[in-house]
């Protein structure tokens, strides 16, 4: 709890702690604030959407700036070490290959930037920058990865099952985690905090049964369920316009209320997050967002991501909707910060991930004493047997 | 009308006992297995105020089993929610809400629907503890009636027990009487963890004295845990549900042959308790398991497979036999369903084959 405290104020206090070059910065005044426009919603029955101009201070602009290449970096590192084989089995990056690096980093830290921590969230296994924008160090995601003990699940989750407060993971089964968060979003009603719960899904999913259940439920019973689809047009190799009857995920909700909202821009997403979590919270029920972005990357690191696709359209994209681009432009055109100090930042974060990973590949894998542990919550020991009858592990909760 | 007292004798007949002052009995009262579900989940919900319970005609319609009737009445809307019929749906948002802190009892109406759900109970329930890393623990209760009923043919018929039981993470629990009924589910409530609850329907209905203790608000049945109906030297009977009282009425007409059985009534599936089982196997030498479900990988078979493993096949003078429903999906005709599941003749004949009479 502690270090997942001081992970969240790491990240919260945005500006780091490097003397020398801070005295050249400070030099030269910037601006306290900017207004942006930002694109229009479109909108399913709803009378009004999120404001088209939003105000981004400095601090909150560095702070993205710095949460939004960590979680690039990050992926880009966990790209690297499965390529070199340290990290296993399955491997879904939010980020593009090395020479693409343009991807979904702007709804993570866009959706959270319009939350409170103290709200929820759940996602399907895409998760890793999610976890990282919910408190978690990159430390422990990227020792996850490694399947090593200091990972956040100690090993035993894996890339697709991370948690941390107020973060559910990390799910495998595509769509079961649509109910999961609605039943959250219950939790939240029956425990009258006040409390909301962002339930991600994507394009492929939505188009599970259980969605659509848990659509009717969320809105039978006015849950405080914010519903989003993160559409970045493939479910593994299938285009949108080949698994949906309409694409426009964003009216499936049907008499649930929508937004589309465009997910390269992270200020677009973190107001339309602000508008959606205060239509729950005034408890008129569930609303439904639909991000539009792109994956640059394969569906998974076994995918080169060309097979049903062309260079040409991956190339497309990415020359025009980097979300890091377009923060960085927005802020140095408008004096919130200078290239050097985005710059050094990038630094920064460079090394974070640098000594993540190092951790991550030095720190030593789970004892196997440990491989029988965690079965059951609150329990005394018991035995779990091994791959034979005189295999034996104890299991601690 | 005032409540009967005497006792249940284990043949089915209640005796009266005579108000004469001489004569002192302890009070027993009568609770069907109904009635001691009911109890358990009203004194549940009462002493813990994130204990709810979901599922289908749970609340307005008293229960499709009335098994939940007058808790609507009594806690509301918030705490007892009728769904609509859709059980994945419903399971996930159940097992969400024990994620986030909450403490549901789901109905299914009978756990053939349950497999629209499977994989919430699997997958997002049972699984969860241990691929967090031990960070997120998921405290629900999954229930409602398992196993063969009457005339409801193959699709409402089937037993779960060894489905649900294969599972780490699980716990699974099969109460036969009023007291397993009452016991299990307050425990089942109370655990942390995920927990299966395979009641019956033909049970429902069925009265079985409570003793004072079981009466109290604290009684609880610890899950993982055998009990021994009937103490026997010839023979080791093992069982779950409905069919131990079949296994105790085989009993009774065997000992009038000078045959003792001894019965057990596993009451838990998993973590099953097999040292209770052992012990007896040691001391009778003979093995019979029955079970409602169908044979293969079945909870009969994983019995016998952990006897061989354990001290007991050393005392084993006899093959432990199995006795199952029939191998086929539930028909529909009497005289064809009343062939598939294991009747007292079966247990009888089985017990006889074991030890060679």
């Amino acid at each position: 709890m502690r270090k997942m405290l001081a992970a969240v104020s790491r990240v919260l206090s945005g500006v780091a702690q490097k003397p020398a070059s801070r005295v050249l910065v400070a030099s030269r005044s910037f601006a306290n604030d900017a207004t942006f426009e930002i694109k229009k919603c479109d909108l399913h029955r709803l009378e009004e959407g999120p404001p088209v101009t939003t105000v981004l201070t400095r601090e909150d602009g560095l702070r993205y700036y710095r949460m939004m290449q960590t979680v690039r970096r990050m992926e880009l590192k966990a790209d690297q070490l499965y390529k070199q084989k340290i990290i296993r089995g399955f491997c879904h990056l939010c980020d593009g290959q090395l020479l693409l690096p343009l991807m979904q980093e702007a709804c993570c830290v866009g959706l959270e930037a319009g939350i409170n921590p103290t709200d929820h969230l759940i996602t399907a296994y895409r998760a890793h920058g999610f976890t990282f924008t919910r408190g978690l160090s990159v430390r422990e995601i990227l020792a996850e990865l490694t399947g090593r003990r200091g990972g956040c699940a100690k090993g035993k989750g894996g890339s697709m099952h991370m948690y941390a407060k107020n973060f559910y993971g990390g799910n495998g089964i595509v769509g079961a985690q649509v109910p999961l968060g609605a039943g959250i979003a219950l939790a939240c009603k029956y425990f009258g905090k006040d409390e909301v719960c962002l339930t991600l899904y994507g394009d492929g999913a939505a188009n599970q049964g259980q969605i659509f259940e848990a659509y009717n439920m969320a809105a039978l019973w006015k849950l405080p369920c914010i519903f989003i689809c993160e559409n970045n047009r493939y479910g593994m190799g299938t285009s949108v316009e080949r698994a949906a009857a309409s694409t426009d995920y964003y009216k499936r909700g049907d008499f649930i209320p929508g937004l589309r909202v465009d997910g390269m821009d992270i200020l677009c997403v973190r107001e339309a997050t602000r508008f959606a979590a205060a239509y729950c919270r005034s408890g008129k029920g569930p609303i439904l967002m639909e991000l539009q972005t792109y994956r640059y990357h394969g569906h998974s690191m076994s995918d080169p991501g060309v097979s049903y696709r062309t260079r040409e359209e991956i190339q497309e994209v990415r020359s025009k909707s980097d979300p890091i681009m377009l923060l960085k432009d927005r802020m140095v055109n408008s004096n919130l910060a200078s290239v050097e100090e985005l710059k050094e930042i990038d630094v920064e974060v460079r090394k974070e991930i640098e000594d993540a990973a190092q951790f991550a590949t030095a720190d030593p894998e789970p004892p196997l004493e440990e491989l029988g542990h965690h079965i059951y919550s609150s329990d005394p020991p018991f035995e779990v047997r091994g791959a034979n009858q005189w295999i034996k592990f104890k299991s601690i909760s | 009308m005032s409540t009967p007292r005497g006792s249940l004798e284990s043949d089915g007949r209640f005796e009266e006992t005579s108000l004469d002052a001489s004569s002192f009995t302890p009070l027993f009262i009568l609770v069907t297995v109904r009635e001691a579900i009911n109890q358990g989940m009203d004194e549940e919900l009462e002493r813990d105020e994130k204990v709810f319970l979901l599922g289908e005609e749970v609340a307005q319609y008293d229960g499709a089993y009335k098994v939940s009737r007058g808790l609507w009445k009594k806690y509301g809307d918030k705490r007892i929610i009728d769904t609509p019929i859709s059980e994945m749906g419903f399971a996930g948002i159940a097992v969400g809400a024990a994620m986030a802190g909450l403490r549901p009892i789901c109905e299914f109406m009978t756990f053939n629907f349950s497999m629209q759900a499977i994989d919430q109970v699997i997958n997002s329930a049972a699984k969860t503890y241990y691929m967090s890393g031990g960070l997120q623990p998921v405290p629900i209760v999954f229930r409602g009636p398992n196993g063969a009923s009457a005339g409801v043919a193959a699709q409402h018929s089937q037993c779960f027990a060894a489905w649900y039981g294969h599972c780490p993470g699980l716990k699974v629990v099969s109460p036969w009487n009023s007291e397993d009924a009452k016991g299990l589910i307050k425990s089942a409530i109370r655990d942390n963890n995920p927990v299966v609850v395979l009641e019956n329907e033909l049970m429902y209905g069925v009265p079985f004295e409570l003793s004072s203790e079981a009466q109290s608000k604290d009684f609880l049945v610890p899950i993982g845990k055998a009990k021994i109906e009937r103490q026997g030297t010839h023979i080791t009977v093992v069982s779950h549900s409905r069919p131990v009282g079949h296994c105790l009425e085989a009993a009774t007409v065997l000992s009038k042959e000078g045959i003792e059985c001894e019965v057990i009534n596993m009451r838990t599936i998993r973590p099953m308790d097999i040292e209770t089982i052992e012990a007896s196997v040691m001391k009778t030498n003979h093995l019979v398991t029955v079970e409602g479900g169908w044979p293969q990988f079945g909870v009969g078979a994983e019995i016998c497979a952990r006897i061989m493993e354990g001290p007991a096949f050393n005392f084993l003078d006899a093959p432990a036999v199995r006795v199952t429903g029939a191998d086929v999906p539930m028909p529909y005709a009497k005289i064809l369903e009343d062939n598939s599941v294991p009747q007292v003749k079966d247990i009888i004949f089985a017990i006889k084959k074991t030890l060679n009479i």
